[in-house]
């Protein structure tokens, strides 16, 4: 791995029976019962439409979004930069198969009167959800395929080649995809809208004058996916992918097919960025060729990071963190400041260098993130078999 | 020539038991220009113990990687219990029946103790990605059993109690070398190849391991192929000795015989004046 190069500072090591078996396990449970109950009260302390609701919706897809990156890099350890083409093929998913855009087929699965009447391809929100992970998670196994001889920086430039080519198809798809097959794929810049909006049992019908489904809804998604992350962490397949991160040679020496572990990675990374991009699709009520750009893929990347690779309440709290330093921090409190200050520059325009300038100080004051992994603190503290952590670390 | 009588037992394949557990056939890999283990052929007994001796940089590692599938050979063939497994992946020899060491170990460091040897179970545990996300009884089961008999193993190669929790990277080097042999073993092997299991180890350390290679063996029914450099260990564990120098096999028979072999004498001393 690549990005745990820096030194780490001394701390206070407490005993190490402590470390690896795990947290009190009922002490966590309360404390996430908690954080729950909070999470679903919330959005009652504020009016239905607020712009509070709405960010902190983004925030939890983005937290999706991270889960499944993490699993990709946190747990696998497979530096992957071409994230954002997950994003794309979820939202494309719901842009096809929630609005008029194929305006010629009329198929309508389990949606209301109004939009069964409606052209195009209509489909139950779930549906797409389900649709948008499995096709994401057999473009994530594909993208795979060709990074399993490659090892750490490697990976990540064919990665990230991978994200530019769907980011390309995104822009050039509106007429003429790969040459040769004549048909408007994404319908480019101009995008797809209006999406669908989800009606579903409970939340009922969605609005943009009431937050609340959508936030419960991303909720929900969230609640999903750091579970799934939790099980996968702690299972057979679990060990095999720390195995395999940290010893290549001697896990396909234990028996464990690297190829496949590997693959199931992606695909189970991609899943869960597939879901995110069908729930934001349709939360924005559109899909647009510019929204997968290859800064996309920094910025989750950046949140597991700041949050802690491979952590799944690390990456939590770096996906909500980064998000809301983006959608308020950024516009509303500090955009005002080069103004006072008597600058003339757009400070939303500097978002980037904002995310970097943070990355730095975590990388000085914090290298293992918010919340840290155990089993990465160790490899970041004490290194794991002497000349080997740095013949890793130099790959 | 036992060779030739090893391999046609082998290739006759299907009446197992009594016949080679391993054999191989012209086994070649080239590196390049260099020839790093040449046309060698030989056969380890069911229920054996069998070494592989020679001078730094005679082949031993390299022919071990064959055996394991971490290299492909260039030529020749490696029989198994009767059925060819040349080139196969070395997850699948694994699960065959194949199980090793190394001799620069390999734990996973962030591991502990019984958590290393957990993840040397995973042929043996079934489970598919929706069986860990779900987690149905039976994972339950098979997770309680693989964490009981990590803890077993551990305890049966001398691991005590207290260090199985331990992180395997803050446990001493003979420690190190018995984790690893409990992770080999937890794949359920027929066949154990120890790649310098007693370097680092102090002499009663190599006593006590010579020993336990004997337990493995008639307790466990485990053939053990060994390399090793402790002529003590060998000469006394042995039960038939190949020598390799240059990626040759210069040599082999019972540790007598070894012994008295005038190339190998010349291999490790030089020639006589």
């Amino acid at each position: 791995m690549s990005t745990v190069t820096a030194p780490a500072p001394a701390r206070r090591r407490r005993p190490l029976t402590e470390r690896l078996p795990g947290t009190p396990r009922l002490q966590s449970r309360v404390l996430a019962g908690v954080l729950i109950a909070g999470a679903i009260l919330l959005p009652y302390l504020y009016d239905a439409g607020s712009p509070f609701i709405e960010d902190c919706t983004i925030a939890l897809a983005y937290v999706v979004m991270a889960l499944g990156l993490n699993v990709v890099v946190g747990f696998a350890g497979l530096l992957d930069l071409g994230y954002v083409a997950f994003f794309a093929i979820g939202a494309y998913t719901i842009g096809w198969f929630a609005s008029g855009f194929f305006a010629g087929s009329n198929i309508h699965v389990g949606v209301n009167s109004v939009l069964s009447k409606l052209p195009g391809i209509h489909l139950n929100f779930l549906l797409i959800l389900l649709v948008a992970a499995i096709l994401a998670a057999t473009m994530g196994a594909i993208l795979g395929f060709p990074t399993l001889r490659l090892r750490g920086d490697y990976i990540a430039i064919v990665t990230l080649a991978f994200g530019e080519i769907i980011g390309r198809i995104a822009v050039n798809g509106d007429s003429n995809v790969l040459g040769f097959i004549h048909f408007n794929l994404t319908n480019g810049r101009q995008g797809i809208n209006p999406i669908d909006r989800p009606d579903l049992p409970i939340l009922g019908q969605f609005s943009t004058l009431d937050l609340r489904p959508w936030y419960f809804l991303a909720l929900a998604l969230a609640l999903l996916v750091v579970f799934i992350n939790i099980r996968l962490r702690d299972s057979r397949l679990g060990r095999a992918w720390i195995a395999v991160r940290e010893d290549e040679v001697a896990a396909v020496s234990m028996g464990i097919p690297t190829t496949k572990v590997k693959l199931l990675a992606y695909a189970t990374g991609a899943a869960m960025g597939g879901m995110a991009g069908a729930f934001i699709g349709a939360f924005f009520e559109q899909v647009n060729a510019d929204q997968f750009a290859f800064s996309f893929s920094i910025f989750v990347l950046a949140m597991i990071i700041l949050g802690g690779l491979g952590s799944v309440w690390g990456v939590v709290v770096g996906a909500i963190t980064l998000s809301f330093i983006n959608t308020r921090l950024i516009p509303d409190v500090l955009n005002g400041v080069p103004s006072k200050l008597g600058l003339d520059f757009d400070l939303t325009q500097l978002g980037f260098g904002i995310f970097g300038f943070l990355l730095v100080i975590m990388m000085v004051l914090r290298p293992q993130g918010l919340i840290p992994e155990k089993r990465r603190q160790i490899e970041l503290t004490e290194g794991t078999a002497g000349e080997e952590s740095v013949f890793e670390v130099r790959q | 020539m036992s060779v030739a009588a090893g391999t046609t037992r082998a290739d006759e394949a299907g009446d197992g038991g009594a016949g080679a557990m391993l054999a191989t056939e012209g086994l070649t890999k080239i590196f390049g220009g260099l020839v790093a283990v040449d046309d060698v052929s030989f056969t380890v007994p069911t229920r054996s113990i069998a070494s592989i001796i020679g001078p730094n940089g005679a082949g031993k590692t390299t022919f071990f990687n064959m055996l394991t599938g971490l290299y492909k050979p260039s030529y020749g063939k490696v029989i198994f219990d009767g059925s060819d497994v040349t080139g196969r992946r070395p997850d699948l020899i694994t699960g065959a029946g194949i199980s090793r060491t190394f001799q620069n170990i390999r734990l996973f460091g962030t591991m502990t103790a019984a958590e290393n040897v957990v993840v040397g179970r995973h042929t043996h545990q079934k489970g598919s990605i929706f069986g860990a996300i779900f987690r149905p009884p039976y994972v339950r089961k098979a997770e309680r059993e693989g964490i009981e008999e990590a803890h077993e193993l551990l305890s049966y190669v001398g691991v005590p109690e207290r260090l199985h929790e331990q992180l395997s990277s803050a446990l001493s080097y003979g420690d190190q070398r018995r984790v690893e042999i409990a992770r080999a073993l937890a794949s359920h092997p027929r066949l154990l190849l120890l790649d310098e299991p007693t370097a680092g180890m102090n002499p009663a350390e190599s006593a006590e391991l010579t020993e336990f290679m004997r337990k493995l063996r008639d307790e466990r029914d485990i053939t053990i192929l060994l390399i090793e450099h402790d002529m003590k260990v060998v000469m006394g564990v042995s039960e038939h000795i190949t020598v390799l120098d240059h990626g040759e096999k210069i040599s082999e028979g019972d540790p007598h015989a070894v012994r008295a072999d005038p190339r190998v004498i010349e291999a490790y001393l030089g020639k006589q004046g």
